[in-house]
């Protein structure tokens, strides 16, 4: 009797029996270390995850350790796929944000942004003024948001607890605020193509401002909490050093990269929506270490912070959308738009062949970058310093996954 | 029969104390941690929560013991008798009062510190018998810690045994009595030596009891749960509940060394010495509070960090330590001598 195994097997998708089982280590790690003078010392392989507490979602890394030292590491992923490119293909261009929310759920208004950004720029559609400062301000807001949970999270990781409830408290009180204006916490669904979905309600804007005076301080507390501590600075200075060479050789974007040194920021070299007109300064580090990403995204806070303020001051009056087709149906061609998001560079790549779905949805997630760039860069750390590595590069399973 | 009973009732006692001290410890640090973190804590069970920790115990009590396939069962099953037992030791030689203790010995600082360095091989059994590769680690990881800080706590305390001149733990309370110009507490915190030393059993008692900073064995953001993770039910209430009076333990023990154990300061001796025991609970539970404090907020540090603080600062700063004492008693005998 041939049961669908052996018919698998047959075809070559299933090695033979007895040649490989689930324990067996992939490709690329070392079974057993040759031995020195008959002395061996086995290496011990351990599953990360995906029922870690401290992979951020459910990544699963395979790690080869010498005693507590890393000798090779292989990150497995595809734990929370969902088809989010695929599906894309049968949604029409209004409901793409709605996937994008749930790629990188944590900073769901950039997905968005750059899904109605690959619209837009298809179909060149002229936004209004008003819509390009709500969309910055979202942004912005959103920004600090997920940058908290990074914050709070990387404390986590090295064992800290009070700093992540702090962190969540003011988490709080920017979610608060995206609920107002949005009417979700998480999957906003606000940036459609042509604009955005509603104008700030009224008093909002008093509540963001107070919200951005309390957070001027209160930065300063989290830093002094978490960065100021001796052994915090110990666990981070030094660990996880990404040379700039290799942050491009890798194609990292964000704080990755600018923590690495190099000056890129989406926002700056490929102005999109208002900020052009906003003022900020890109911060980078030196030696692309965790301590310099960590840094990076503790000022990426205080500029967010900044051009918050300056959307409101400077929120022109009218439209916050465009008049645009209930139906979209994009002619023929091929587009890719990118927004600065959390973690770095997420891009769109839409193929339309008319129609009102999209022939191709690409979604370039940063995180996936990182991941990759994890595997050079752990082997010679300890198991203690992979949970801080992967913290300090800040990735998202949901926008790595899909 | 009263001899018997003599012998049985004081043990009783202890195990009742240990028990009763799990149950306000854990809602103390639930309590502890939730008000530091912005949060209230367990609010539903009884007032402000205060039966939660009873309801737990009657979980743990009840609920499935799991024995997974792959561990070595009689070391699994022995290693939370094996961790749970020096913990109650411990509790013999701790002087309440002056009077109550549940045996008085002449080397009774030597005696906890003995029961309790038998706790990391409990605890590297649980860890080597799971069968499982993140209770190795942990368990490697207490083992080579608590081997490693058990030096310094117990170099730490020789000064005081030197400047107390006893190992019993009631003669080196009776040394704190009295006043240094004629108001300051003898308290040896306030001895420019006692309080090196205290910084010091401060530090190593924290990474004897795997507490923050040091929680190496159970680092649940790297080792999951550690040297406990294949351990449910009560067996698993077991290694809990020890950890817990450990803490205790230290905490009591650093009340005995240096502040003063049951006795204080500025009020009339016959009062401290009718609430001697209050006193001393009191205060070690101000001890634990600190330790709580401390894990709360503090981050970890890592396993070859914790190892260089504990071999090559502490141990020589606490030798060192020594030897200053014994310069500085011979010079004060030899002033003394002299005048």
């Amino acid at each position: 009797m041939t049961d669908a195994r052996d018919i698998a097997t047959e075809a070559g998708m299933l090695a033979p029996e007895g040649t490989h089982h689930p324990g067996l280590p992939p490709a690329g790690i070392r079974r057993a270390p040759e031995g020195v003078d008959g002395l061996t010392t086995e290496h011990l392989i351990i599953n990360m995850g995906p029922q870690h507490p401290s992979t951020h979602g459910v990544l699963r890394m395979i790690v080869e350790m010498d005693g507590e030292e890393i000798v090779s590491a292989e990150a497995s992923i595809g734990y929370l796929h969902r088809g989010i490119e695929k599906l894309a293909e049968h949604r029409q261009y209004n409901a793409l944000g709605t996937l994008m929310d749930r790629g990188d759920y944590v900073s769901g208004i950039h997905g968005e942004l750059a899904s109605a950004l690959a619209v837009e720029k298809l179909m060149e559609i002229a936004i209004p003024a008003k819509a390009d400062y709500l969309r910055v301000l979202l942004s912005e807001i959103n920004r600090i948001a997920s940058h908290l949970v990074w914050f709070g999270t990387f404390g986590l990781d090295t064992g800290a607890m009070g700093q992540f409830l702090y962190a969540m408290r003011d988490r709080e009180n920017l979610v608060d605020i995206l609920e107002g204006i949005t009417g979700a916490r998480m999957m906003f669904n606000y940036v459609r193509p042509g604009g955005v979905l509603a104008d700030l309600p009224a008093g909002m804007a008093a509540k963001i401002l107070e919200f951005c005076s309390g957070f001027d301080k209160y930065i300063e507390e989290h830093h002094d909490l978490l960065g100021g501590n001796e052994i915090f600075q110990h666990r981070v200075k030094g660990i996880g050093a990404i040379d700039r060479d290799t942050a491009l050789a890798f194609g990292l974007s964000g704080a990755n990269l600018r923590g690495s040194g190099v000056a890129f920021d989406v926002r700056r070299e490929r102005p999109y929506a208002a900020y052009g007109e906003m003022e900020f300064d890109v911060p980078v580090g030196s030696t692309g270490d965790s301590w310099d990403r960590y840094m990076v995204r503790m000022e990426e806070m205080r500029q967010s912070n900044r051009m918050i303020r300056q959307c409101l001051e400077g929120m022109p009056e009218g439209d916050f959308t465009a008049k645009v087709p209930r139906v979209l149906r994009p002619p023929e061609g091929e587009v890719y738009a990118a927004v600065e998001s959390s973690r770095g560079e997420t891009g769109i790549h839409l193929v339309s062949q008319g129609g009102d779905t999209p022939y191709r949805f690409h979604y370039k997630a940063p995180s996936l970058y990182a991941l990759q760039a994890l595997e050079e860069i752990l082997p010679g750390h300890l198991l203690a310093d992979v949970v801080m590595i992967i913290g300090s590069t800040d990735i998202m399973l949901g926008e790595i996954d899909r | 029969m009263s001899d018997v009973l003599s012998v049985i009732l004081p043990v009783l006692a202890a195990v009742g104390l240990m028990l009763a001290n799990g149950v306000v410890l854990i809602y103390m640090l639930r309590k502890v941690l939730g008000h530091l973190h912005l949060r209230v804590g367990p609010m539903h069970v009884g007032w402000h929560g205060i039966l939660q920790t009873v309801a737990d115990v009657g979980k743990l009590l009840t609920k499935e013991d799991i024995t997974p396939t792959n561990v070595d069962k009689a070391l699994f099953f022995l290693a939370p008798a094996a961790v749970f037992v020096p913990s109650l030791m411990a509790y013999a030689a701790i002087p309440f009062s002056e009077t109550w203790s549940i045996t008085s010995l002449d080397t009774g600082l030597l005696y906890t510190f003995a029961v309790l360095s038998l706790v990391p091989l409990g605890i590297l059994m649980a860890g080597w018998s799971s069968g499982n590769k993140w209770a190795l680690l942990g368990g490697m990881r207490a083992a080579a810690q608590q081997i490693a800080y058990e030096v310094p706590l117990l170099l730490s305390v020789l000064p005081i045994v030197m400047l107390s001149g006893s190992l019993d733990l009631v003669e080196i309370v009776a040394a704190q009595g009295g006043y240094w110009l004629g108001f300051v507490p003898r308290w040896f915190v306030l001895h420019p030596l006692g309080f090196v030393a205290s910084v010091i059993f401060l530090i190593a008692g924290l990474a004897e009891l795997n507490q923050t900073p040091f929680d190496m064995s159970e680092a649940e953001s790297e080792l999951v749960a550690g040297f406990a993770s294949e351990y449910s039910a009560m067996k698993f209430g077991l290694l809990f509940l020890s950890e817990f009076s450990n803490s205790f333990i230290i905490s009591a023990l650093g009340v005995t060394l240096f502040f003063g154990g049951w006795t204080l300061p500025w009020i009339p001796a016959d009062v401290v010495a009718k609430i001697g025991p209050v006193i001393f609970m009191l205060k070690t539970y101000i001890g634990i509070a600190v330790f709580m404090w401390i894990r709360g907020t503090y981050p970890r540090v890592r396993i070859d960090q914790l190892m260089s603080l504990g071999w090559k600062r502490l141990i020589p700063i606490s030798l060192g330590l020594i030897m200053v004492t014994g310069i500085a008693i011979k010079v004060v005998e030899t002033v003394r001598g002299v005048s």
